[in-house]
């Protein structure tokens, strides 16, 4: 037994469902019992869905466990198949039915004998993988399944497309800015005249499975979805794959370039060079802000990165190799995956932490007290306590992942959006030499609240009018400071001199 | 639905047995830990049931000093490891780290399967570790959302001292209510006030509301001259109330049967079976009938009730003539729908997770009453409904409101269906004369949106049909 407060990774049976209603027309059917299926919850409400979420709970009830669930679970999904019309119903248990050691893969079998549709069960164990892992392996089982099915049909289609083509894997529903990192990635692959051939699982159907193939390669741009299915699309057609993940400048330009390379090899004469230039210096507004006077007020802060290894491994790289930031720690929660973390990250950080423990990852930021967090919504949290702001970066999701606006990660626009949220999370510029003037951040002996809450100390007009001066956004830390160091002074009248002396002893 | 047709006054009771959504009895946690200021709730279950509290509920970082997860892995799953040695270990660090006045076990789907003996370990580490151990199987085998406080108030129910357990020093730290009512009076002041108080049996209830709300409903029926003598839950464990044998009790929610049941037969005591306190019908019935039974005449009620009907007249024009669909949550649906009707809307059909039909029969006999009297058909209640055969019902039917769960309601609204979270009714504080502008508050939002929205024509937001 563990002591948890706080989850990373949620479990297996929410990665498979992650895959399966991505696809169109699949419906995935959970054997599990009622309040397991908050799946259909998460994914109407977090990413605001218009649609019934294609997922339905066969309830696992006393009764049900005293008969048997083999017949339920087999009517469910005939009923399902005549119902919707699935092309694929997907069988997943969840942690708790899957220790009742059923022979699920019968049920399948049977429910296949009277379903229209195909029917497969997802075969994950839901002690030893969470979600991540679950949702890679369901992926790879599902494009497995399609790729036999078409070979026996003898309509699989191995011959390149003319053009030269992309699979894009892995991004799915509820995964962390995925729609949006998808559109951007689907512009650059039009600038680089690249052809998408799939996205998958995201809106693909089941029938394009049997098209992979005939692309020329596949880009896996997460490192906790797709590596797998790649993986067996290079061991079955030998189609080449790019795993850099295009974020951050410099990466995006070495992703290009792996691309460039794969390309090339298989006959394409392709030269991005002039692209990547010109996006670099002209079109996307981060390397200009790593040159520009805000950032130069970054060089040497410190802070501390921590995510799943897809996004916080590139954050790691962008804020040392692009921002010039001094990232002290950088840590990711996907233990299973902790060597590749390591080796992506360790020669720009002091410090690498795999944990899945919160209370470890924020008693390290309460140690290093660096001026910027970059990481999950729990790390935004410990931020909030010890008042360090943090951009968040990872899942596991949150509302605030699922932005109205166009907000990718990925590509030349994603280049910008983390530009700003390295900008936002840190005080910056006018503000940042303001606080300096009047005493920095100090928010540990903060005695009163707030600009004029019930202060016990008498500001003189003249003092108050200086106040006043001072730009709205600093005016209470200053105000605080002030009143702090009047009460270590036992004065209780603040005019100009006192004002002047504290703003002089806080300097000093 | 003949059956209805033949007999217009009597309900139609239905079994779907369908694939229904609800959200698991372990949410309970999320309002008893803060309701109960001293306690720890353990939840013993699995990355899945973490995750739904985590996730769904939102409650893990907020909870996190008084609520934690024990996670069985794969050893204890496999029965390794010794689910005594385990429990300890954890338990042991929990008063460590936070010393509470009771740990609540939750147990869950998990542990109904592996059967672990909670209750059989519980009394053993009780004793080692010195502090109480209340058990709860807040399981989803069994139960559905706010079931999961049932079964705890039932396990907390037998952990109720009587008389002669409480040492008379406690007395006084024990009465919380009374002295939250006499709002700090000194002792004389406050004797006299006690005469105010009819001659009756003590009265204890049972059921878990915002503070407010208690001193409200408190209040409300010491204007009648009933003195409550004590609510369980209690803002502390170590103050729950005394009770003893032939004690009145009396529930302010229709999901409490199986505390019900426990305080009658374990506890002795008699159960008043009313209407629940929902609405200033609901409020006004619950009062008359713990009043009729301590043979009390109640004063001032019709009044008090017309009233608050009178203060509620601007909601009570946007919902009137209109229909309400419950597709089943929380077990509070009866309630609503009858007080809904009461403000004059319809309703074809109350999906509901469970229906327990003697704990409930005031409330059912009620709402019977309530279609008579404003001339509307009786709903078809529909107890485990099937979502999907709900779904087509909504898209005949097409109800100006439909009540659901967090799952269905997007969908619903893309589709031009008026939907409001089931779930706001849980967490909103909807009981009493006061509250009931509350509930018609949550029930016109949707309405009101469309008042404001109506020139826009944006109802349908997908492309396909139902």
């Amino acid at each position: 037994m563990k002591l948890a407060y706080w989850m990373y990774a949620g479990p297996a049976h929410i990665g498979t469902l992650r895959v399966a209603s991505s696809f169109k027309n699949v419906h995935a059917i959970m054997h599990a019992p009622l309040g397991d299926d908050y799946f259909n919850v998460m994914r109407s409400m977090l990413e605001r869905e218009r649609n019934f979420t294609p997922v339905t709970t066969s309830v696992v009830d006393r009764n049900v466990l005293a008969r048997g669930s083999q017949e339920k679970v087999v009517d469910n999904i005939t009923r399902k198949d005549g119902e919707e019309h699935p092309d694929l119903i997907v069988l997943t248990p969840t942690c708790t039915s899957s220790i009742l050691q059923e022979d699920l893969q019968n049920f399948v079998d049977r429910a296949q004998l009277d379903s229209q549709c195909d029917v497969m069960l997802a075969d994950v164990n839901h002690y030893r993988v969470n979600e991540l892992q679950a949702g890679d392996r369901t992926l790879q089982q599902i494009i497995e399944y399609y790729i036999k099915k078409a070979r026996k049909q003898g309509d699989l289609d191995t011959t390149k497309t003319e053009q030269p083509s992309v699979n894009i894997l892995g991004v799915s529903t509820l995964g962390f800015h995925n729609r949006h990192d998808c559109t951007e990635l689907k512009r650059l692959m039009a600038d680089l005249g690249i052809t998408v051939n799939t996205v998958i699982p995201e809106g693909a159907t089941v029938e394009q499975l049997k098209t992979l193939p005939k692309a020329w390669f596949n880009l896996v741009p997460y490192r906790e979805m797709g590596p797998m299915a790649a993986q067996y699309l290079e061991a079955e057609f030998g189609t080449p794959s790019v795993d850099i993940t295009p974020m951050g400048v410099v990466d995006t330009a070495r992703c290009i370039r792996a691309i460039q390379g794969i390309l090339n090899v298989q006959g394409a004469a392709v030269d991005y060079e002039d692209f990547i230039e010109n996006q670099t210096l002209h079109v996307s507004q981060a390397a200009w802000f790593s040159r520009s006077i805000d950032c130069q007020n970054l060089t040497g802060k410190k802070a501390v990165v921590f995510g799943d290894n897809t996004h916080a491994a590139a954050m790691t790289k962008i804020l040392v190799r692009e921002m010039g930031i001094h990232v002290v720690l950088a840590g990711t929660y996907c233990k299973y995956d902790a060597d590749w973390f390591r080796q992506e990250v360790s020669e720009y950080c002091d410090e690498v932490l795999i944990s899945e423990d919160h209370g470890e990852i924020g008693d390290a930021i309460a140690r290093i007290e660096p001026s910027a967090i970059f990481g999950t919504q729990m790390e935004r949290h410990v931020g909030k306590r010890l008042n360090i702001p943090c951009g968040v970066i990872a899942a596991p999701i949150h509302i605030q992942d699922f932005p109205i606006g166009y907000r990718p990660f990925l590509g030349y626009e994603g280049t910008n959006q983390i530009a700003d949220l390295v900008y936002n999370s840190f005080t910056l510029g006018m503000e940042d030499h303001l606080l300096e003037i009047f005493g920095g951040h100090d928010t540990k002996e903060v005695i009163t609240k707030g600009i004029s809450a019930d202060s016990d100390l008498n500001w003189t007009k003249e003092a108050k009018t200086e106040l006043n001066k001072v730009p709205g956004f600093v005016r209470g830390k200053v105000k605080r400071n002030t009143e702090k160091f009047a009460r270590d002074r036992n004065i209780s009248q603040i005019s100009l001199e006192v004002m002047y002396a504290a703003k002089e002893s806080v300097g000093a | 639905m003949t059956v209805a047709q033949d007999q217009p006054n009597a309900l139609n009771f239905e079994c779907e047995t369908g694939n229904y959504h609800t959200f698991c009895p372990i949410s309970c946690v999320s309002w008893l830990y803060q309701k109960i200021e001293d306690s720890f709730f353990l939840v013993i279950g699995t990355k899945t049931c973490g995750y739904f509290l985590q996730n769904a509920m939102g409650v893990m970082i907020f909870a996190e000093p008084r609520y934690a997860m024990a996670e069985l892995e794969e050893a204890d799953i496999s029965a390794q490891l010794n689910d005594y040695e385990e429990l300890k270990r954890l338990c042991e660090q929990i008063k460590r780290d936070r010393n509470p006045s009771v740990i609540v076990w939750i147990g869950t789907c998990t542990t109904e399967i592996i059967k672990m003996d909670m209750e059989g370990i519980a009394p053993k580490l009780e004793a080692e570790i010195g502090i109480p151990i209340v058990v709860a199987r807040a399981n989803g085998l069994d139960y559905a959302f706010t079931q999961g406080e049932d079964t705890v108030l039932a396990a907390m129910a037998q952990r109720c001292p009587t008389a002669a357990e409480v040492k008379t020093e406690d007395k006084e730290e024990r009465n919380a209510i009374k002295k939250l009512l006499n709002f700090g009076r000194q002792k004389d002041e406050v004797s006299q006030t006690d005469s105010e108080y009819a001659d009756h049996p003590p009265l204890v209830l049972f059921g878990s509301l915002p503070d407010p709300v208690v001193t409200n409903l408190t209040l409300e029926l010491k204007k009648q001259g009933v003195q409550v003598s004590g609510w369980l839950p209690a803002k502390r464990y170590t103050e729950l109330p005394v009770i003893e044998e032939g004690y009145y009790t009396c529930g302010v929610n229709p999901f409490l049967s199986r505390t019900a049941t426990t305080l009658m037969r374990r506890r002795k005591t008699k159960l008043i079976g009313a209407p629940f306190p929902i609405g200033p019908d609901g409020t006004r019935a619950w009062i008359e009938k713990i009043c009729s039974v301590f043979n009390i005449e109640p004063q001032g009620l019709e009044e008090r009730e017309a009233k608050i009907w009178a203060s509620l007249e601007d909601y009570l024009e946007l919902v009137r003539g209109k229909s309400v669909f419950f597709m089943g949550d929380n077990l509070l649906e009866v309630s609503l729908a009858r007080f809904l009707i009461r403000c004059g809307m319809t309703c074809p059909e109350i999906g509901i997770p469970y229906m327990d039909k003697r704990y409930q029969k005031a409330e059912l006999d009620f709402l019977v009453q309530t279609c008579s009297e404003m001339g509307v058909p009786m709903p078809r209640i529909v107890e485990k409904p099937d979502n999907y055969n709900q779904l087509q019902r909504i898209n005949d039917l097409q109800p100006d409101l439909v009540i659901t769960g967090m799952a269905h309601a997007n969908p619903l609204e893309a589709r031009g269906i008026n939907t409001k979270w089931s779930v706001e009714f849980t967490f909103a504080q909807i009981h009493g004369f006061t509250n009931a502008r509350d509930i018609l508050e949550l029930a016109t939002r949707p309405l009101r949106r469309n008042n404001n929205l109506k020139d826009l024509g944006w109802n349908k937001l997908v492309k396909e049909t139902v």
